[in-house]
């Protein structure tokens, strides 16, 4: 593995390749795993993990009845519970950025774009820029864009970073995640080099997945991306974004994220400023949890709204 | 989102109490010494507590054996192996001993917990380690009863005789496991004394060993502190002695054994080198640090006790590590978020006490975790220290506690020289990402048990022991067997 | 097999299937055999094989082998060991089957207990063979250099006539303990208690494709067996010279391995079954700073 140079619009920089030993971080995972989260802790937890959510819908089918309702839903996540945090972001595709800012307006859910020919960015970069200026032209808080894996994979780091950087710029004041794919780098000390490139190119999240594949966000996944966020703090005084993306579905996978995140990076990382999960169906399930622990009885998913 | 003026606070998000449910344990409230198959009270009438380090409290009454309580349990050891288990064919041995390893997986929870109640250990390691590893021993162990010619090729195989076992209180029933199994799979009858801080779950082993219908005097059990393990160790009817403990105690039993036929090994201290290059896994080779002497209390004698770090990285390490240790949970065994448990005894905590008060008098600097620890009980905060000498005492000495020596290394060979500069030869470890150069350095420490990018991994399938004074014969895998087979 | 209504009370009686990939099932052929005790009583149907059921068995097999081989040699033990528990706890089933095709109730039960004490022998061989079959190698230059087994991958196993019990067990347990998914053939009576165990075999945590048990005619199927191109190894019992000397022939198809066991008992518990259809593949790595 070399050592890699931009040459885009912003500064030239270097990576150092860092190693890491895929059985050790999954033990550290697995150990992480068995904290055990209980009673006021879990409530707290849950509640925290419910604010970190993107609710997100990215379907070809997606039409604006469907995104009205997300939003709905985003807003009203079980009107019996007044307490509930509201979840941090919407996630959609450009074309649906208009709809989600007419039925989020005066509200304080972001609304975050996937953008440059999401999922697999097998675009000329000018297609890719112009597929980013549109949807924060729409309205759109965040962007989520994809690296190039192909490149990636060639060893082009340079032209990886240089994409990065402009479509930073091409969003303005909106904030950048960038999808590493992570279920196509291969390696985790692939997934090391791209978190590291894509924090260096000036990205403010990485993010593990499209969610359009298997695998996306395993727990391993995500302790080497976290501990990318911890080394670039230590060395630049910068504190990045991390979100987990595809395949977190229940309430002890987002418990797991959260302990995770509390012992590798700290508390001041449990923020949704700072952390955010993206998932479509992790809200109902933290909310059957939530019942439970105020009633003491296992729930049902007729009891809660699809959307 | 990077400027760090618009991030809105972190929540203080902590773990509320998770503590392991106790109400399934029923413990007696006395013990007596298991011998023949029966649980007896001691000839003298004289017991002695045990009890719960995280909390001073006494969990029970607990026989102590006498020289005529060990005579009995040796000579029904004798009966038993003469008429009955030397007998047995080596298949019907295997199911005793695959039966017994059942049972360990069926009372596994129960198990778990007294083993933290007595000895002070994490319930998660107990519950994810200790109890899982003492099952497996016994089903590894079993396969080989009737196998034992496949083990030494061109000998005939045939067992000692009777053993007298004597074990730490650092892994209770793990160091059952792993001197009964092989014990009694290679057709021996035995004796056990367990530490006088941790015998409950020995004594629950008694009970595993009645349930699995072993034949009576195959297994006995006298508990009691040094007096009575001296007195096993003398008996003159024993044919091998198996011991783990001190370096000091080891040397005794040496010499005490010396104008007997006696078969001994021995398991003692060591002070393990643990390596780490500058082209490691960093944030791996830290878990290995955490793995290697926080854990279990540091109450191991293959701890990864004396770190060398290559100067090129120290930085990094040190400052990794203390932020690691920094989210190591101290406090009660009995709950499952504890990672560093109760310290065993109160003269356990005051000799690691006294090593720490050595060390600051040597001129070494000492760091220790900020975190909080309950006010009874025994407890020792992750510590390690900084600008030691190879020559300090807390570098030479085993400490047998949470402390770690750091030093420094510029080649390899220097490392090497360091890590094979102690009398002690246990243990070992190295982090490197290069191939070439973990075989290189394993072949290099003159150690037993050599850890390559992990550290402190147990397998009942794989030796254990060590040169030098870390003592001598090996447990565990194919070369397990030996010490406890006659080959002719 | 059949019993009789007895107390007015009438029994409801098993259908013999296939094991297959996990599931039970008949042959896609839908064809049957009887079954006759030796006297000539009709005792039921089993299967008839296709050469389909052949190919079924073998995908499915080949499926589950990835993840058998994977599995650690600690769980492969416990997982032969609950076989033996749990034909233990089926024993007296068992010996009844064993009995309705022809054995003395002693022999029935002599063989039903050397079937179970098999399988608690070669689970304990499980986490020990590499220790006895692998080596590290003391190469004259600066490497490390070591032997490990590696399962073939997909075995088909011929069981004899003799033992229809133990004959299979015999035959499977090696096989698998080494790593390797099995597709086993059981021929005429015997296919009666080789059903039976795949009973056994589906509660035991095996995991579904490892196993793979087919009954039909010897002489419709022997073939399909050495000449599969996807069968890496065959090991057959009975039959005779000019049998084997067909399937040796077949086999160098695809370079199958061949394997012939005798039908003597003394023979069953032996770790080179197991060594037969394992590769050894040895690695080199130097040793340097």
């Amino acid at each position: 593995m070399t050592t890699g140079y931009a040459n885009g619009t912003t500064t030239t920089f270097k990576i150092q390749p860092h190693p890491v030993d895929e059985v050790g971080i999954k033990e550290r995972a697995a150990r992480l795993a068995t904290r055990s989260i209980k009673k006021s802790s879990k409530i707290e937890g849950l509640k925290l993990a419910l604010s970190m959510i993107d609710l997100t819908t990215l379907e070809g089918a997606d039409t604006p009845g469907r995104v009205r309702q997300l939003c709905a839903k985003a807003l009203h996540l079980h009107s019996a519970r007044p307490d509930l945090p509201l979840v941090a972001a919407v996630c959609v595709y450009p074309t649906m950025v208009r709809i989600a800012r007419e039925a989020l307006k005066g509200t304080p859910v972001k609304i975050a774009a996937v953008a440059t020919a999401f999922p697999s960015g097998m675009n000329p970069l000018e297609v890719k820029l112009e597929d980013t200026r549109y949807a924060v032209g729409e309205g759109a808080d965040e962007i989520d864009m994809v690296i190039s894996r192909g490149d990636f994979l060639r060893g082009d780091y340079g032209r990886v970073a240089d994409e990065i950087a402009q479509v930073k710029q091409a969003c303005g004041r909106a904030h950048l995640k960038v999808i590493l794919e992570t279920g196509e780098l291969g390696t985790l000390d692939r997934v090391r080099l791209a978190s590291d490139l894509a924090m260096a190119a000036g990205a403010d999240f990485i993010k593990t997945s499209t969610g359009k594949i298997q695998p996306a966000a395993t727990p391993e996944v995500v302790l080497v991306m976290l501990q990318a966020i911890y080394d670039f703090h230590r060395k630049t005084g910068k504190k990045i974004g991390m979100k987990p993306a595809g395949g977190i579905a229940n309430s002890k996978q987002a418990l797991h994220l959260l302990v995770m995140v509390r012992e590798v990076l700290g508390p001041d990382w449990l923020t949704p400023d700072l952390f955010r999960i993206g998932a479509s169906r992790l809200p109902n399930d933290i909310l059957m949890q939530l019942e439970k622990e105020r009633t003491g009885v296992y729930q049902g998913v007729d009891y809660f709204s699809n959307d | 989102m990077t400027d760090t003026a618009t991030i809105s606070k972190g929540s203080d998000w902590g773990y509320a109490p998770a503590p392991e449910s106790t109400d399934h344990i029923r413990l007696k409230d006395r013990y007596g010494l298991f011998i023949d198959g029966k649980f007896t009270p001691p000839a003298s009438g004289k017991y002695f507590k045990t009890i719960n380090p995280a909390n001073e409290k006494v969990l029970a009454e607990v026989a102590e054996a006498g020289e005529k309580d060990v005579d009995r349990a040796v000579q029904a050891a004798r009966k038993a192996h003469d008429k009955v288990w030397r007998k047995m064919s080596g298949r019907e041995r295997g199911k005793y001993v695959y039966r017994i390893a059942r049972i360990i997986q069926e009372r596994a929870r129960e198990l778990a917990v007294v083993e933290s109640m007595d000895g002070g250990k994490p319930i998660r390691e107990s519950r994810d380690v200790d109890i899982p590893l003492s099952a497996a021993h016994f089903f590894y162990h079993a396969g080989w009863a009737d196998k034992l010619s496949y083990a030494f090729p061109g000998k005939k195989v045939s067992p000692v005789g009777v053993a007298g076992q004597i074990i730490p209180w650092n892994f209770p029933l793990l160091m059952v496991a792993w001197k009964v199994a092989p014990a009694l799979a290679c057709g021996n009858t035995v004796v056990l004394k367990p530490a006088e801080t941790t015998p409950l779950t020995a004594l629950l082993f008694a009970e595993i060993c009645q349930e699995a219908g072993l034949p009576d005097g195959v297994f006995n059990l006298v508990t009691g502190a040094g007096a009575t393990g001296a007195a096993l160790v003398k008996h003159p009817d024993l044919d091998k002695v198996a011991f783990t403990g001190s370096t000091d105690v080891g040397k005794a039993i040496q010499k005490a054994l010396a104008g007997r036929g006696t078969k001994l090994t021995l398991e003692l201290g060591g002070k393990a080198a643990h390596i780490i290059f500058e082209d490691a896994t960093i944030d791996q080779a830290v878990e290995g640090i955490i793995n290697g002497i926080y854990f279990n209390q540091g109450h191991v004698c293959c701890a990864g006790s004396r770190l060398f770090v290559q100067e090129s990285v120290e930085e990094e390490v040190i400052a990794k590590l203390k932020a690691r240790m920094e989210t190591l949970i101290v406090g009660d065994p009995l709950d499952k978020n504890t990672d560093i448990g109760a310290i065993n005894s109160r003269a356990q905590c005051d000799r690691i006490n006294d090593y720490l008060k050595i060390g600051v008098e040597e001129g070494a600097e000492l760091f220790q975790t900020r975190c909080s620890v309950p006010g009874k009980g025994f407890w020792v905060r992750p510590s390690f220290f900084t600008k030691v000498a190879q020559s300090h005492r807390i570098v030479q000495e085993e400490i047998f506690g949470p402390v770690l020596a750091i030093q420094t290394f510029r080649t390899l060979n220097e490392a090497l020289e360091k890590a094979n500069n102690t009398p002690y030869g246990l243990s070992g470890g190295v982090w490197t990402d290069k191939g070439s150069k973990i075989f290189k350095v394993t072949r290099g420490i003159r150690a037993g048990v050599i850890w390559a990018n992990t550290f402190n991994k147990f397998d009942p399938t794989s030796p254990f022991g060590g040169y030098k004074e870390s003592g001598y014969g090996r447990e565990g895998g194919r070369h397990g067997l030996k010490p406890y087979v006659e080959l002719t | 097999m059949s019993r009789n209504g007895h107390n007015g009370r009438l029994d409801v009686r098993k259908t013999y299937k296939m094991l297959i990939g996990g599931a039970f099932v008949r042959s896609e052929s839908g064809r049957a055999l009887d079954v006759e005790a030796p006297g000539g009583r009709w005792l039921g149907h089993v299967c008839r094989a296709s050469r389909k059921d052949f190919r079924n068995a073998v995908v499915a097999a080949r499926k589950a082998a990835p993840g058998w081989a994977n599995t650690t040699a600690y769980l492969k033990g416990q997982i032969l060991y609950r076989a033996a528990e749990m034909l233990e706890g089926r024993a007296a089933g068992f010996e009844t089957v064993l009995q309705s095709i022809g054995l003395s109730a002693p022999a029935a039960k002599a063989e039903v207990a050397d079937s179970i004490d098999l399988l608690v022998y070669y689970a304990g061989w499980s986490d020990k063979y590499l220790q006895v079959f692998g080596a590290v190698n003391p190469v004259a230059s600066s490497h490390f250099n070591f032997s490990v087994t590696e399962p073939m991958g997909v075995v088909a196993f011929v069981a004899g006539e003799k033992r229809p019990l133990l004959d299979l067990v015999a035959g499977i347990a090696p096989i698998i303990v080494g790593g390797n998914a099995v597709v086993a053939l059981s021929t005429g009576r015997a296919a009666v208690a080789a059903m039976e165990l795949g009973e056994v075999l589906e509660t035991s945590d095996l995991p579904g494709g490892v196993v793979n048990l087919l009954c039909g005619l010897r002489s419709e199927l022997i073939a399909q067996t050495a000449g599969h191109m996807d069968v890496n190894a065959l090991v057959v019992q009975g039959g005779d010279a000019k049998e084997a000397a067909s399937l040796r022939e077949a086999c160098a198809l695809n370079l199958k391995r061949f394997f012939l066991r005798p039908d003597r008992s003394r023979d069953d518990e032996d770790p080179y079954r197991i060594l037969d259809t394992v590769e050894i593949k040895t690695t080199w790595h130097p040793v340097g700073g």
